[in-house]
C-alpha cells in the first residue's frame, strides 16, 4: 500500500493544474461560503429626506416629551444613510442605484402626530420608495426601515398610554396639573365622594336633596371602581411585553470562527471527495485497476485511497486554517481536536469519495459526480432548520444526517471554538458515515469487477 | 506423468456467468512447459474472461485454476486477489496497456516489482529495461510513448516476476507490422527460455504462424484444441 500512496503522490506531483485547480477552488469558495454565511447582513444605502426642522422633533404628550430624532439615530445605526436636500433629490438616488430605498419625511410629521394625540384628528405619513430591481435587496431594507418605524410607533403608543394612565390616577384620586402654564389642584373622585357623602349626612330629614346626592355618591363609587381597575390595566398594555432572553448553550460560537470552520470543512470535502473518487477512478482509466486487483485485495486499495485524499486535505486544510487564524481569534491550544476533527471529517468525505471512485468508471465521470454531490450537500446542511417549513425541514435533516458534512461542521467548529461541550459525537457519527460508505465502496467495486 | 510432463497451468472445468449470461462453460486445457499457445474466436467469445480468470484477477463461478500443482483459484472466491498464494507464477499483460502515463517506463516497472514484493525490484527493473530494448527510454513518461512501447512496457510488467506462464490478451492489437514482428520474436525467446505463453488473438493466420498449440471459443465454450496444422482441417 506504501507503494501505491508513493505512486499517487507521484502523479498528483506531476499534474500541477490539476492540483492547483484542487487547492485554490475549494479554498476560495469555502471562504467565500464561510464568510456570506456568517457575516452580519451588509447595511443597505437608504436615502434620507427629512423635512421637519432641527428643534422641532419633539413631540409633547401631557407633561412627557418623546425626542423623535433618538429614533431616527437607531433607524441610522441599521442603515447606511445617505441625507439628501430634497425629496426629488432622494428618489433620484434610489432611481440612479445609489440608495437601495427613499424614506421621506415630511415637514408636518411631528405636528401631524401632536395632533393626533391632542385632538384624534392627524395623519403623519413617512413616505418611503423602494428600489425594486432586486426583490431580495428590496426585502432587506424594507425590513430594516419597517422594523424602525415600528419601534417610533411602539414608544409613541406606549408613552401615550402612560399618560393617559397617570391621568386617570389624576381623576381618581386627585391633585396637582398644570394648564396653561397654571398649577391647579384637582380634587378628584375620591375626594368628591367623601365631600358629598358628608354634605347627604348633614342634610335634614326629607330633604329633598338627599336623592340627588345619593346618586352622585353612586355614581362615583362605580366610577371610583371602574377608574382603580383600569389604570393599571392601560399602564401595562403601554408595555405590552417583556421579552426575557436566555442563550440556550450560555455563549454562541462567534461568526468569524464559524466562517473558519465553513470555510475548513468545505475545503476538506472538495479535496478528499474529487481526490478519492478521483484517483480510484484513475486506476481503471489507465487499465491499471485488473492488474492491481491481481496483486492486492480490494480493500486495501480502498484503504490507499482514504489515507491518501485524508492525508492530503488534512494538511491543507490545516495550513489555511493556520492561515486564516492570522485574521480570526482561533484557540491554538486546541490544535490536537482540529487534527481530531478535520481527520474523522476527511475519512468520512474520503470514503464517500471512493463509492463515487467505485461507481464511477473513469476520472471524468467520478470528478462530475463528485462535484454534483459535494455542492447539494454543503448547501443543505447550511440551510437554517427555520428558514424551511416542517416536511422541508425534516427531508433536509434526514440527507444532513446521511452524509459528512453537518457532523464534519459540528465537530471542527467545536474544535476550533470549544463552546460547545464535547465532540465525541459527531465524531461518532462521522465514524458510522465511514463505515457505511466504506462498505458501499467495496460492494460496488466488486459488482463492476464483475462485469 | 512426471515432473516434466507436469502442466504448468490447468484450467478444470472454468465457468463464469454474468448473472444470467454465460460467459465461459466448463473449458479445461493445459499448459506445458515452454509451449505457446493461441486461444481464437470471436467477439464475445469469451477469450478475455478466460485469461482474467487464469491471471486471477476475476474469480470462476466454477471450476479451478491450478499453477504447477499449486490451487490457484477456487470457485466461488469473491476476493479476486492472488494476494497470499506464490506471487510470480503467473504473468498477465492486458489488451490496453495497464501502465500510468505520468510516470516514467523505470518508475512503472518499479511500482508494479514492489507490488508483486520482487526480493530485488531494481535487479528485476534493469533486467526487463534490457530485455525489452527500452533502457534508453527509461525516463521517459509512458504517456509520451508511441503506442508499440507502450505495450513492450506493458509485456515488460508482466514478465518482472520471470512467471512460469505469461497470458497476453490480444497483445498485438495496436501494432504495425514492423512492431508486431517484434514482438513475436521476443514471445517466441520467451518459450524458447521455458516459459509457458497463452495468447488471444482474432487473427487466425497469427494462431497458425506463432503457435504450437490453438484453443478456440465460441459462446464461452472450447470447441477445438489441437495443432495449427490439426485447425486447417477440424475448425
Amino acid at each position: 500500500m506504501r507503494w501505491l500512496l508513493l505512486k499517487d503522490l507521484r502523479i498528483l506531483r506531476r499534474s500541477p493544474l490539476l492540483v492547483g485547480m484542487l487547492v485554490l477552488y475549494p479554498a476560495v469558495i469555502g471562504a467565500l461560503i464561510g464568510f456570506a454565511v456568517s457575516n452580519p447582513t451588509a447595511k443597505p444605502k437608504v436615502a434620507i429626506y427629512t423635512g421637519v426642522p432641527i428643534g422641532h422633533r419633539v413631540v409633547t404628550l401631557g407633561g412627557q416629551k418623546i425626542d423623535v430624532s433618538k429614533y431616527a439615530q437607531d433607524l441610522y445605526s441599521s442603515i447606511t444613510p445617505i441625507m439628501t436636500s430634497s425629496p426629488a433629490q432622494a428618489v433620484a438616488d434610489v432611481r440612479s442605484g445609489q440608495a437601495l430605498a427613499a424614506l421621506i419625511i415630511p415637514s408636518d410629521t411631528v405636528k401631524q402626530i401632536q395632533s393626533l394625540i391632542a385632538t384624534g384628528d392627524g395623519n403623519p405619513t413617512v413616505r418611503v420608495v423602494l428600489n425594486d430591481r432586486n426583490p431580495l435587496e428590496r426585502d432587506l431594507v424594507q425590513q430594516a426601515l419597517q422594523s424602525r418605524v415600528n419601534a417610533v410607533q411602539s414608544a409613541i403608543s406606549s408613552q401615550l398610554l402612560t399618560t393617559i394612565a397617570a391621568d386617570l390616577r389624576l381623576v381618581l384620586t386627585g391633585g396637582k396639573i398644570s394648564f396653561l402654564g397654571r398649577s391647579l389642584d384637582l380634587l378628584g373622585l375620591r375626594n368628591t365622594r367623601t365631600i358629598v357623602q358628608g354634605a347627604v349626612t348633614s342634610l335634614p330629614a326629607g330633604s329633598t336633596l338627599a336623592p340627588a346626592l345619593g346618586q352622585v355618591v353612586r355614581f362615583a363609587n362605580v366610577a371610583i371602581d371602574g377608574l382603580a381597575l383600569a389604570a393599571p390595566e392601560i399602564t401595562s398594555v403601554g408595555t405590552p411585553l417583556t421579552i426575557d432572553q436566555t442563550e440556550l448553550s450560555g455563549k454562541t460560537t462567534p461568526t468569524a470562527s464559524y466562517a473558519i470552520a465553513i470555510a475548513a470543512v468545505v475545503l476538506l470535502m472538495f479535496v478528499t471527495l474529487l481526490l478519492a473518487s478521483g484517483m480510484l477512478a484513475l486506476e481503471r482509466s489507465e487499465n491499471a485497476y485488473g492488474r492491481l486487483i491481481g496483486l492486492l485485495r480490494p480493500s486495501q486499495l480502498l484503504t490507499e485511497k482514504v489515507v491518501l485524499a485524508t492525508l492530503c486535505a488534512l494538511v491543507l486544510t490545516l495550513t489555511m486554517s493556520a492561515i486564516l487564524s492570522a485574521f480570526v481569534a482561533i484557540d491554538w491550544s486546541r490544535f490536537g481536536l482540529w487534527v481530531l476533527a478535520l481527520g474523522f471529517g476527511g475519512l468520512a468525505f474520503a470514503s464517500l469519495g471512493i463509492a463515487v471512485g467505485a461507481l464511477a468508471r473513469d476520472v471524468s465521470v467520478a470528478s462530475l459526480l463528485a462535484f454534483m454531490i459535494s455542492l447539494p450537500i454543503a448547501f443543505i446542511a447550511l440551510v437554517p432548520a427555520t428558514a424551511v417549513s416542517g416536511g422541508l425541514a425534516t427531508a433536509l435533516n434526514v440527507i444532513s444526517f446521511l452524509f459528512p458534512f453537518r457532523a464534519a461542521l459540528q465537530a471542527v467548529s467545536n474544535a476550533f471554538t470549544g463552546i460547545a461541550p464535547s465532540i465525541g459525537l459527531p465524531l461518532l457519527h462521522l465514524v458510522v458515515l465511514t463505515l457505511l460508505f466504506a462498505v458501499l465502496a467495496r460492494a460496488a467495486l466488486t459488482r463492476f469487477a464483475d462485469r | 506423468m512426471g515432473v516434466a510432463d507436469t502442466p504448468t497451468l490447468s484450467a478444470v472445468a472454468l465457468t463464469r456467468r454474468f448473472g444470467e449470461r454465460v460467459a465461459l462453460s466448463e473449458v479445461s486445457f493445459g499448459l506445458a512447459r515452454g509451449e505457446l499457445t493461441a486461444i481464437i474466436g470471436p467477439n464475445g467469445a469469451g477469450k478475455t474472461t478466460l485469461l482474467s480468470i487464469l491471471a486471477g484477477a476475476l474469480p470462476p463461478t466454477d471450476g479451478e485454476v491450478r499453477v504447477a500443482a499449486v490451487l490457484e483459484r477456487r470457485a466461488g472466491g469473491r476476493d479476486p486477489s492472488r494476494h497470499g498464494l506464490p506471487r510470480g507464477s503467473v504473468g498477465w499483460v492486458p489488451q490496453e496497456p495497464a501502465l500510468y502515463s505520468k510516470l516514467s517506463v523505470a518508475e512503472n516497472l518499479r511500482l508494479f516489482a514492489r507490488l508483486e514484493g520482487l526480493t530485488d525490484p531494481e535487479a528485476a527493473v534493469t533486467r526487463m529495461l534490457e530485455q525489452t530494448g527500452l533502457a534508453d527510454r527509461h525516463r521517459d513518461q509512458v504517456g509520451k510513448l508511441s503506442g508499440g512501447n507502450q505495450q513492450r512496457v506493458n509485456i515488460a510488467i508482466g514478465l518482472l516476476s520471470e512467471p512460469t506462464v505469461l497470458l497476453l490478451d490480444e497483445p498485438s492489437s495496436s501494432l504495425d507490422p514492423r512492431q508486431r514482428a517484434r514482438l513475436w520474436e521476443f514471445i517466441g525467446e520467451l518459450a524458447q527460455l521455458g516459459t509457458s505463453v497463452l495468447y488471444s488473438t482474432h487473427d487466425v493466420h497469427e494462431a497458425q504462424q506463432h503457435a504450437d498449440r490453438v484453443l478456440a471459443l465460441e459462446e464461452g465454450r472450447l470447441v477445438f484444441a489441437g495443432s495449427p496444422a490439426e485447425m486447417d482441417w477440424e475448425y
